[in-house]
Formats: C-alpha cells, structure tokens, sequence
C-alpha cells in the first residue's frame, strides 16, 4: 500500500490546460475521490497517475517511489507501477474467459502455477463471482463484467487501485451494490483507492476524503464528504453536492429582502455580513429540505407555481418576487399536518441552514434564480 | 519512449519506399525535363491527338459506366430491399457474384460472343435472320462500357441496398401517416435519403473505371480504341521503354492520380454530408412495395440480367476452353479437355504462371497485412509526434491505380538507384504490396478502431509491457480483420493484371498475364481454359473465406 503525492503537476494538450499547479497528497490506505463536472480533467489526473499520460512539468510520487517528473526525466511506465485500475466501460478482455482474465497480471509476474490458481479462486470469491470462471464476457451482465475488471485489478495486490467511473454504465440499484462492495474491499485489503466520478451521491458513500473540482479543473475544496457536504468552501461545491436555492438579497429600510420581492429574510446578520448585503456580494444558499411551507403567511412569502408528487417527497417550486424556490417537505409530515398546497398557493415560508457565499458568486446565484 | 518512434519510423519508411518514391518519381519525370520544370511539354504531349484521344475515351467510358451502372445498381438495390420480390435473399447474392468474377475474363468471354467476324452469337444472329453484317460490334466504346457495367454495378448496389435496408423505417412511415402514397414516399423520402449512399457508389465506379485497364485492353486495343491505362501500356511496350514514352506515361499517370484524389475527396465529402441522415442500427422492417402483376415479370427480368451477365459469359469460357479448335461448333465431337490438361500439366508456361501467381500473391497478402496493421496500429492508437506524416502517407495508396503504381515501380526499381529488379518476381511483388495497401489499411483501421484503448491500458496496469500488450490482447483481438486482410488481398492478387501486364518478364509470367498474352497472341482456346482454371481457383477461394470468416464467427 502506498500515498499518491502530486507536486505542482501540470498538463496542457495543444494550447488548452486542463490541469494546472496541482499538488496534492492522498494518505496510504485511504479512498480518497476526485469529484468534478465532465471535462474538468479529473480523468486526466487518474491517467496521469496511472501512467497512461505523461505530466507536462511537476512530480508524481507513488509511495517512496517517484514515478513522473519531465524535469528529473523519469517516467516509470504503467506496468512498472504497481497500480489496478477499474475502467467505465470495464475493458474486459472479450477473448478471455473470466479465469483468463483475472489470472493475467499474474501470468505476467510468472507466479507458480499452484498459486496463481489459489489465489484466482479466493479473489474470484471475493467479488462474488464463483462458477462463472469459465464463461466469456459477453455471456455476462454489466455487473458481473465490473466484478471480473475488479478482480483482475485487485489479484496482483496493487498499491494503489484507480478506478475511473466504475459504476456510471451500471443501473441505479447495481450501483449502489457494487459501491458498497467496493467499500468492503478496500476495509478488507487496505488498499489504497482513487476513484473518479462525477456522482456526488457516490463520492459521498464512499470516500474517506473527497476533492471537489470545478470545470476548469480548479480544486474547489477537499475534505471528509460531511465537510464538504456541510460546510461547503463556496457555491460552486454547495450547487455541485445536490439541489439548491440560491437566494439574491438586497438591503432595504433595515432589513434584508429576498432581491426584487417584498419578502424579508428573518435572519440575524452581523456588520459585516450587512455591509456584504448592501454592495451586492453577499448570497444565501439552501437546501430544499431546509426551506419550510406554511399555510400562514409572514413576512416572507411567495406563490406556489407547480407542485409534484414525487412520493417520498412533495416537491414545490416557490415563487418569490422573480426567484424561484424550490421546497421539498417529507411526505409524511404533508399528510399528518395536512399542509398539502397547490398551484397558485400563497404561503409563508421559512429557511433553515442558510449557507452564506461570497463575492463573484452571485453570478452563479443569479443564473441558479432564472 | 523508443517504441513509438521505432514503429511510426518503420511505418513511414515503408510508406516513403513503397508509395511516396515511386510517386515522386512521376510527378518529377512527367514535370522535369533536364532538372527544369517544363509545364510547355506537357501540354505538348497532352494535345498529341491520340494521348488526347485516350484522354477522351477514358472520360466517355467512365461518364458511360457510371450513369449505367448507378441506375442499374439502384433499380436492383430498391428491388431486393424494397419490394415483394419473391428470392430476394438469393437474387441479392446474385446481383454481387459480378464482383467475384475478373472483368476482364468477362470481356474474353464477350469478345468470343459477339465479335463482328467470329462472335458465336453474332453469327446465330446473322445466320437466324440472314444478315449481311453484324448487328453489334463489340470493339466500341459501347461495347466496353456495357461490358464494365456489367461487372462495376455492384459498388452502387452494394451501398444503396446497404443503406435502404439500415434507413429508419419511421422515416417513411410518418411520411405515410401525413399521407404521401408509397410513389411519392420513394420520390420525396427514400430517394433524397439515399442520395449519398448513391453519389458514393457512383464515384466509386468512376474511379475504377477511369484506370481500368482489362476491359479495354481487350475490346479496344485491337481496333484503336485506348483508354489513359492502356494508352501508357501501348506506349510503353511500343517504345520499349524510351524517354519520350515514359514521360507520356508519366503524364497520363499525373491525369490519372490527380483524378482518382480528386473522385476520393468528393466521396468524403458526400458520406460526410450523408452524416445527417436517419440511419440507424437496429432491425426493422420496412414497408414493402407490392409489386401484384409486375412480381413475376421483374423476377424474370432480374433472372435474365443475371443469365446474361453472369451464366453466359462464364458458360462460354467454360465451353470455349474445352473446344478443339476456336470458331468449331459446341458438339461434343468438338470438345475435349485436353486443353485443360495441357495448361496444367504439360505446358511450362501456363504452370509458371499459375505457380507466380500463387506465390506472388501469397507473399504479398502476407507482407501487406503485416506491413498495413502496424501502419494502421501507430495511427489509430498511438500518440507519437509526427504522426500526420504517415496519416498524409497512409491516404496514398487509396488514390494511385495499378497502372500508375507499375510505372513508379519501374522507375523506381530498373537501376535508377542501384537495385535493378525489372523482370523479376520481386517488381511485381513490390507494386502488389503498393496495390493492395489500401485494402490492408481499411480493414486493420476498422478493427484496430473497434478496440478500445483501456483494452489494452488494463494490460498494461496489469504489468504487461507495451509488446505483451501487443501481443496478448491487441492481436489477438484484431486478428479477424488481419485474417479478412489477408484474403481481401490474396485472391484479388491471383487474377490482378493491371500491373502485372507492365512489369512481367519472360519467367515472371502471373495468371492474369498468361490469358491476356495468350490472347493477344490469338490463343484463345487456351486462353479461356486458362481462365477456366483461374475462375475455379477463385470460386474456390470466395468458399474458402466464407468458411474462414463464418467459423470465426462461431468460435467467438
């Protein structure tokens, strides 16, 4: 097992950089994610590691071992590195059999055949896929494909494992199968893992640490995913962990308003957050399950523009003056308190666990209120 | 990372020895005169009244077949997948055996039927209706663009019977729900969407037509008529290889290339501007036209194109090479196969030629898909700097005719630099491997493109280096197209003569050479048992890939 410590890492293809200046260390056992948009280089990173691309400047150090650095001239190739990786589209070899495929990396390494075979079977039983060493992969599901891609990259005890969006060609109750066994392995293997997806519902579940990107494969905020999903650095991770409010303020005869609307914002803000206000700089920011509906109208109000049955949940959007909230109450407390609004409601409503960003961010804010 | 560089190194070398020189060596010979450029000779020589004239024919002949063969091409291909023709699936098989078949066989077998003097059915006819002279002349342009539709039709047929059957039914079905009747729906819908498949087929047989060479060279050479490929070849054999008619060749050759990049860009640029339309992947069934009273006599119709195309010509050339003597009726007294034995087992040059082909073409199969998959390895997957080059160099062989290669491999390999291999078996070796290099790039390109890169970055996580990687995944998940390769360029190269007509030699004789001089030289009995042999041999052939291709199939 080993730690994965980038330094200054960089990586332009022709004039666009996708990764720029990252440094960054991922602790020996642990499941650390890279979670980002499409096209935010998050890929590329993994790659980079993996060895299947070559940084342009900076250093990439697996363990004791430095295995990219142009300036240095090293590059270790990718089957120097001691590495597993799990592919999106599972890159099953489809002229082997599951055995075949599994028991490959320790062809290569020339282990015994006596050993090679007892621990083919203890890691085909491990990703549960005992009696099917036989079959081809076309003859598998996609599930059953992942395990065999697992397997094959777990078999030859890897430092690190990479996994690139494993589970995003899986349907919705596979993946949370396999990402809950994914959990188990690393638990029972202590491996290190790294894993890349653009599913915050994943990187949540799975991870130790998390590393949220933006677009322009900027690190936004890295930390432990109730960090990241309580205390968001900025909107961009609050907007990117789920559903949310942005809500414009503006700053009228004492009082804060919802921007554009005669609703006031019933909350206590400090000198600073006011100042904040009143140049135009300051936004809040909820959650949908922190906005809650009433019957009786306050202070703060708007109008019930469309309202969904989403069984669990009843999901509102909420107009005030021209920024719409979304609202979702739990279906139960709906029929017990018999709150249940329809469209063209006027009603009161209340937000719990404002989140409050800062500076160029009302732009988000702005085309999030639209 | 040495590897990279070692491959697309090797690649280019290959490309540069095989395809780039060899052009070179004709743009410079038809441009340069003395180490000066001299553009005034080469109008000179294209005004010469009979380059001009071979200009003319090779126009007229193309514009002919390709208008012939695309409506021919299109009505058949609407008629087995968009009607009720009964044996669909057999006529379909049918309509593509001419693709099978060598023209210019083909034009042997015609030659024998309707030539003006001897044609056996030019003289049924006569002696039927008691003409004075012969209804037909088959030594005519006409004569020629009927006989090169008959075997250049299935490119069109092909595509568009390929397309109609992957068009998106609801495509014409929402055109039936608004109303249109199935004559307007094919008018408006079907035809419009099939205009690219269409406009590809057609500039498909436009190239093969412009530098045919096999067709003409038998219904035309002997009463003058030359097409740009058998001009070069007449100037060429009647100089016996002096400046003046190599650089007329060069010249044609230069019209030749320049015409073949020309038709190449076109087709890209229509099948890209097809991109749009409806296609899809998934089996449907579209609406078929009813054909009620007309089922029958298109039927017949469609059998009769067939007899006539396909079963006479093959008949006669079966049959004439069973007779005694050329011009004796079809009596069994007549007919013998001792001409068969002859060509086989006793005649020295017709063994050779047989035994050069074989080898020739084996050789050249083996190299030229082992050569065309790693050139198309170090395109489709590698990144390595430099790599346009061999892209640019890869497009080449697509764009240069046989006759074209034949005349860059002479001047390329007759002493110019140091290494003479004129009338050896090497030479035409080498011009097959330019030739069929094509062929190799599609069909390795299009599997190489069919494995995914993390097929083999998984190897190669898996602690495999690059060559394993190579070896044990990427091969042998390619081997399918090698295989296809390989006999895509084999039995093509068994019959080729286009090339091998300028490049032979007293002992490097091929198949296709053999019946040609056989021929000229007014053997025409043997000649066509000669052709028998061959036509066996690829029957056999096409038998041979079905069985490899289908067990493929089942294996995986």
């Amino acid at each position: 097992m080993a730690s994965v410590r980038l330094e200054k890492v960089c990586k332009a293809y022709g004039k666009h950089t996708v990764v720029h200046d990252l440094s960054m260390t991922i602790q020996d056992g642990e499941c650390f994610t890279f979670l980002g948009p499409s096209g935010c280089g998050k890929t590329v990173v993994l790659r980079m590691i993996a060895g299947f691309e070559q940084p342009d400047s900076g250093e990439i150090w697996i363990g004791d071992t430095l295995v990219s650095s142009p300036a240095r001239g090293v590059f270790l190739p990718p089957e120097k590195r001691r590495i597993g990786i799990v592919f999106q589209d599972y890159a099953v070899w489809p002229h082997k059999t599951v055995a075949e495929n599994i028991i490959y990396p320790l062809t290569i390494q020339k282990v015994t055949r006596a050993e090679a075979a007892e621990r083919t079977a203890r890691t085909v039983a491990m990703v549960g896929l005992e009696g099917l060493g036989d079959r081809l992969p076309f003859q598998l599901s996609g599930g059953q494909q992942q395990r065999v891609a697992l397997a094959r990259a777990l078999i030859s005890r890897p430092q690190i494992m990479l996994l690139d969006e494993p589970l995003s060609n899986l349907d919705a109750n596979l993946r949370e199968e396999m990402r809950f066994e994914i959990k188990e392995l690393q638990k029972n293997t202590g491996v290190t893992i790294l894993y890349v997806t653009h599913d915050q519902e994943v990187a949540l579940a799975i991870s130790d640490r998390m590393a949220v990107m933006d677009e322009n494969g900027v690190i936004r905020q890295v930390g432990a995913p109730d960090d990241i999903y309580e205390k968001p650095a900025d909107s961009f991770v609050f907007k990117f962990m789920g559903v949310s409010n942005f809500i414009p303020l503006e700053w009228r005869s004492g009082s804060v308003y919802v921007m554009g609307s005669d609703s006031v914002l019933d909350c206590p803000l400090d000198a600073e957050q006011i100042e904040a206000v009143r140049s135009g700089t300051l936004v809040a920011g909820c959650r949908p399950h922190d906005v809650d509906l009433s019957a009786k109208v306050s202070d703060n109000w708007g109008v019930v523009r469309r309202a969904v049955y989403l069984g669990p949940v009843m999901d509102y959007r909420v107009s005030v003056g021209k920024v719409e909230i979304r609202a979702q109450k739990d279906i139960y407390e709906v029929l017990t308190k018999s709150c249940i609004f329809r469209e063209g409601d006027t009603v009161g409503l209340r937000f719990f666990d404002l989140k409050w960003f800062r500076e160029k961010e009302l732009a988000v804010a702005a085309e999030a209120a639209q | 990372m040495g590897i990279a560089e070692i491959l697309l190194a090797l690649s280019v070398l290959v490309l540069v020895v095989v395809v780039a020189i060899p052009v070179l060596l004709i743009l410079g010979t038809a441009f340069f005169v003395d180490g000066h450029f001299n553009i005034k000779d080469v109008v000179q020589v294209l005004t010469e009244p009979d380059t001009y004239e071979a200009l003319k024919n090779s126009l007229v002949i193309a514009a002919g077949v390709t208008l012939f063969s695309t409506f021919i091409g299109v009505f058949f291909a609407w008629l087995v997948s968009r009607t009720d023709l009964p044996f669909k699936g057999t006529m379909k098989l049918l309509f593509l055996i001419p693709f099978m078949l060598p023209s210019f066989i083909g034009a042997l077998a015609w030659k024998m039927l309707l030539s003006p003097r001897s044609g056996y059915i030019t003289k049924l006819l006569m002696s039927s209706f008691g003409l004075e002279s012969a209804p037909f002349n088959i030594y005519s342009l006409a004569g020629i663009i009927a006989v090169e539709t008959m075997y250049l039709f299935p490119f069109v047929f092909i595509q568009v019977s390929g397309a109609l059957e992957r068009m998106d039914p609801t495509l014409e079905e929402s055109a039936r729900i608004s109303g249109a009747g199935l004559f307007t729906i094919t008018r408006r819908i079907t035809l419009p969407l099939m205009m690219p498949s269409i406009g590809a087929g057609a500039l498909l047989v436009a190239l093969y037509s412009l530098a045919h060479f096999g067709v003409p060279a038998i219904l035309g050479s002997e009463v003058g008529i030359y097409n740009i490929p058998t001009k070069i070849y007449e100037r060429i054999y009647q100089s016996g290889g002096n400046f003046s008619a190599i650089r007329t060749a060069t010249i044609l050759s230069t019209i030749l290339v320049v015409s073949a990049g020309v038709i190449l860009y076109l087709q890209s640029f229509i099948l890209k501007a097809g991109r749009f339309q409806v296609i899809s992947g998934k089996s449907m069934r579209p609406v078929l036209l009813k054909l009620r009273g007309m089922k029958i006599p298109l039927l017949i119709l469609s059998i009769i194109y067939i007899a006539i195309t396909v079963v006479l010509p093959t008949v006669t050339i079966f049959m004439v090479g069973t007779l005694k003597t050329y011009g004796l009726e079809f009596t069994a007294a007549n007919m013998t196969l001792d001409n068969i034995k002859y060509i086989l087992f006793e005649w020295k040059m017709t063994q050779d030629a047989i035994w050069n082909s074989f080898y020739i073409s084996l050789a050249a199969a083996l190299v030229t898909m082992l050569v065309g998959t790693l050139i198309s390895y170090v395109i489709v997957k590698m990144k390595v700097r430099g790599k346009f080059l061999l892209e640019f160099l890869g497009v080449l062989p697509f764009s240069l005719p046989g006759t074209v290669i034949a005349l860059g491999v002479i001047l390329m390999w007759s002493g110019r630099f140091g290494v003479n291999l004129y009338n050896t078996a090497w030479i035409i070796l080498i011009a097959y491997i330019a030739r069929y290099m094509a062929f190799s790039l599609k069909s390795n390109s299009a599997a190489l493109e069919q494995v995914h890169d993390s097929l083999e970055e998984a190897a190669r996580a898996c602690g495999a280096t690059h060559w394993q990687a190579l070896k044990d995944i990427v091969i042998p998940l390619i081997k399918p197209g090698m295989v296809a390769a390989f006999f895509l360029i084999f039995l093509p190269a068994l019959r080729e003569l286009t090339t091998s007509v300028l490049l032979y030699g007293p002992k490097t004789r091929t198949i296709g050479v053999a019946i040609y001089t056989l021929n000229e030289d007014g053997e025409t009995v043997y000649a066509a048992a000669l052709a028998s042999v061959a036509l066996v041999i690829i029957v056999i052939g096409q038998l041979v890939i079905k069985r490899v291709t289908r067990s493929k199939l089942e294996g995986e």
